[in-house]
């Protein structure tokens, strides 16, 4: 199953194949020092969950300060009229993808009401706990992490008013950590955090070392292209306001192929990946092959049989 | 090919997510739309009964008679109908009435509906029939008696049932009940200047419809719904009221029960019944009517108007039997004949209040000749084949199809006795600005009131119950709790631009023939000869009233 489908030469693979002029750095080089790095801004911007993922556990000033800004608004994650609306409309098309691809993979009955009976997933940078909820209702075994305590404490608060949500486990971690605690999951799911870590690659590693053996890794994030500055940068932040200004940074944009070779260092293959596109008409996400934007990519852990 | 697969992917995701394929649901519509209520007739109803469930249907049809104008053919009339509008309900007499918490153990479901009427039935019958809902624990409110009765409808070994209604499958219940086909029908108005013939055969169908009475069709819904393996309860008795609280997450721990602490963090609404007893459900769906008491209590306002007329309905009989539904427009309002059952037919008449009053207290001979009078010669005379002597000039449009264009105006049979007692209620157009609102969705006659000039008000019922269930279907697909507005407001979004374009039209039917006005009498006739003589219209509209087609806006 694995190896047809990448031999069907996706275009994001072809593209892989070649050199790409706009290769970024994580071919190798010693990775700056998370303190030096500039710290991705994530004032409380809806699209993203304030993970922040660093080689060391050092705190930077600057660090302390954009998690007090995400703390400050983090009562209103639930809000479904608030400042992560665009999230929460978000939500039911990531979650179309995630059910979809894993059903597929888990061999799963997709006509189920709970197909995920049975299987442990992770959610890294869950937030609020906007995406772990619909998971535990979908029948798993959930655990939720983020860097940011705040969020935690809504997200069980939130969690602990519904019977079938009671049983996510919130800690207030980071990936690294749980690698070394040795976790494991059937399913690593990291939505929006990855163009805020300061290390892709290396959080692309502790994501693979969560996963099981044939296990599943979903990664969504945005693309580094000019419609996603435009979209992205432009429309999003400075037109309609849907991110604070300076949430996002173009430049730690991931490309699709980018991230496709970031994951197969980490031994994880992207089977599939799709696009979210907007449409301003109806007010409604949907999923679609466009990845200029944003997109979401599955893969699987890569074992030494397959290939 | 990735590209393949990224589009099937996608498809597949919305197949996964519930059939929210648009065909399936619409094709439930159709198939159910082609059943026909009509009039109920129960002479014997006592005063304290009288529910004005007299509804009566016509062919599929109206839905997609916007196309036309020649259109409007045989009404369906919906009358508000009010399930507990039993005036003689069962006041809280248990012993536990001034505390009705206490009374029975309140139970939680996940979803309540309120009304237990044709379109609440059809919601439940639809989510029964879906697997990602049919594990879902509904309730039904409704005081009717007739739905708590278990199997009151034997079920005996059918042949093949039609397959006219395959996504429900409660159609193989109607049959085993009075219901009636007919393959043709005539519309004509008093100005005597042109006529519309339908045929079933000029859309290569067997029959053009179907009428079917309310009861018999509440009964094979319910019928179905018991026969699945459905968690239901039937609550008999009446909304008293409904409270819901706003989100909270506050951590106090509530020290009583879990349903109490859901509800004061407003996870669930609860509802208060009229016997004392309460539940708890994740969603209302207020399908109780044109006075929805649901509507009411959720404080959602309506807008619309009263129509200045008034329906008359009841049951005659022929002497000879008729499979052909009659229309006639006449100055003050169209008069339908359908036929219900072999010699019998409902009889739906429009007119203003007046002469709705006095055609209500006549006696009965007097009422049967004023019918008669109206059919034949009354305000004006009857048309003739090639009126307008234009039927050559038609002829390049006619296909080996139009067979029915051919057909001479046909009088309908006489009426020779009344079968039913009258029953006459004000018509009024009325919708709710909103159809959701948190933890409470509109479905049918609550939504939304229509003229029954077209037969529509039902139509449009069972579509909202099919949107809705399948709008929940997708919701449960991604684990979203079924109560939120915003997964509600999808169900407003895909029906409220329906529903308020089928109004406006019907509307407008109902405003252009009330008018009798030289020139646009002309235009009538003209749209009449229209539809008669051109078959591609013709069958066009067929296909449409039928379910068959849909307009490309709704699909």
């Amino acid at each position: 199953m694995a190896s047809s489908k990448l031999l069907s030469q996706p275009r994001w693979h072809r593209l892989l194949r070649r050199n790409l002029p706009n290769a970024r750095l994580f071919s190798g080089l010693p990775t700056q020092h998370p303190g030096s790095v500039p710290e991705p801004q994530n004032h409380g911007e809806p699209k993203s969950k304030n993970k922040f993922k660093t080689a060391s556990s050092t705190p930077s000033s600057l660090k302390e300060a954009e998690l007090a800004k995400f703390a400050a608004i983090s009562d209103t994650w639930w809000d479904s009229e608030g400042p992560f609306k665009p999230l929460h409309n978000m939500n039911p098309t990531r979650l179309a993808f995630i059910r979809s691809t894993l059903c597929r993979h888990f061999r799963k009955d997709p006509l189920s009401a709970r197909p995920f009976e049975g299987l442990r997933i992770i959610d890294v940078g869950c937030g609020g706990g906007i995406l772990s909820e619909p998971l535990a209702r979908m029948g798993a075994i959930v655990t939720g992490i983020d860097a940011v305590e705040k969020n935690i404490r809504i997200a069980r608060l939130h969690a602990n008013m519904d019977p079938t949500t009671s049983n996510i486990e919130y800690c207030c971690t980071t990936a690294e950590k749980l690698v070394d605690e040795q976790r494991k999951f059937d399913a690593v799911i990291a939505l929006e955090v990855i163009e805020h870590v300061a290390d892709s690659a290396e959080f692309c590693k502790s994501l693979s070392a969560l996963t099981a053996h044939e296990g599943a890794t979903v990664v969504s994030t945005l693309n580094r292209s000019m419609r996603s500055y435009a979209a992205a940068i432009v429309a999003a932040e400075y037109l309609l306001h849907w991110l604070p200004k300076g949430t996002h940074q173009w430049s730690s944009f991931l490309t699709p192929e980018e991230l496709t070779m970031i994951l197969k260092r980490a031994s994880i293959n992207v089977k599939e990946m799709a696009g979210f596109v907007f449409n301003p008409i109806t007010g409604r996400w949907s999923l679609s092959d466009d990845i200029s934007v944003n997109y979401i990519a599955f893969g699987t852990k890569e074992t030494n049989n397959e290939e | 090919m990735v590209t393949v697969k990224r589009l099937a992917l996608s498809r597949r995701c919305r197949q996964n997510c519930g059939h929210s394929n648009r065909i399936d649901s619409s094709e439930a519509t159709h198939r159910f739309n082609q059943t026909f209520k009509s009039i109920e007739a129960k002479p014997n109803r006592s005063a304290k009964e009288k529910r004005a469930q007299q509804v009566r249907s016509s062919i599929p049809a109206m839905n997609r008679i916007l196309a036309t104008k020649a259109g409007s053919n045989v009404y369906r009339l919906r009358f508000p109908w009010r399930p507990f509008s039993n005036d003689a309900a069962p006041k809280l007499s248990s012993p536990t009435a001034g505390n009705p918490e206490k009374g029975s153990e309140a139970q939680q479901y996940d979803i309540a509906i309120v009304g237990g009427g044709m379109v609440g039935l059809a919601l439940a019958c639809s989510l029964a029939s879906k697997p990602l809902t049919k594990h879902l624990n509904v309730a039904i409110v409704d005081s009717n008696p007739a739905l708590g009765r278990k199997n009151f409808i034997k079920k005996d070994d059918l042949p093949d049932a039609r397959p006219l209604h395959q996504d429900i499958n409660a159609w193989r219940f109607v049959e085993q009940h009075r219901h009636a086909y007919f393959d043709k029908m005539q519309v004509w108005d008093y100005t005597g200047l042109s006529y519309a013939k339908y045929n079933a055969r000029d859309a290569d169908r067997e029959v053009l419809g179907c009428v079917v009475e309310n009861k018999v069709l509440l009964s094979s819904l319910l019928s179905h719904v018991q026969d699945m393996d459905f968690l239901k309860k039937i609550h008999p008795s009446r909304l008293t009221s409904m409270s819901i609280l706003p989100n909270s997450s506050s951590s106090e721990v509530d020290s009583t029960s879990l349903m109490t602490a859901l509800f004061t963090h407003g996870r669930l609404a609860k509802l208060e019944l009229e016997d004392g007893s309460s539940l708890y459900a994740k969603l209302v769906v207020g399908a109780d009517g044109g006075k929805s008491r649901v509507r009411e209590l959720a404080g959602i306002r309506t807008t619309g108007w009263n129509y200045s007329q008034n329906a008359i309905i009841c049951t005659v009989e022929h002497a000879v039997e008729n499979h052909c539904a009659w229309q006639r427009f006449l100055p003050s309002g169209p008069l339908a004949v359908l036929p219900i059952c072999d010699k019998f037919s409902n009889i739906v008449w429009t007119m203003t209040p007046k002469e709705s009053s006095d055609f209500k207290s006549m006696t009965d001979d007097d009422f049967l000749k004023a019918v008669n009078h109206a059919l034949y010669y009354g305000y004006g005379p009857h048309p003739t084949s090639g009126i307008l002597g234009s039927s050559d000039l038609f002829s390049w449009l006619k296909g080996g199809i139009s067979s029915s264009a051919n057909d001479c105006f046909e009088i309908p049979p006489k009426v020779i006795k009344l079968a039913s007692e009258r029953m006459a209620f004000p018509l009024s157009l009325r919708h709710a600005n909103d159809y959701a609102s948190k933890r409470v969705v509109l479905i049918g006659d609550a939504a939304h009131t229509v003229h029954p000039l077209a037969g529509q008000g039902v139509n449009l019922g069972f579509g909202d119950a099919s949107s809705l269930s399948s709008v929940i279907s997708e919701g449960i697909a991604v684990g979203t709790d079924i109560g939120e507005v915003s997964l509600l407001k999808k169900y407003e979004a895909d029906r409220k631009p329906a529903n308020i374009t089928m109004m406006a039209v019907l509307d407008g039917f109902q405003k252009a023939y009330s008018v009798d006005f030289g020139p646009l009498n002309i235009l009538r006739a003209a749209a009449f000869h229209g539809a008669h003589h051109i078959s591609p219209l013709k069958k066009s509209i067929i296909s449409y009233a039928s379910g068959e087609m849909r307009l490309p806006l709704f699909a």
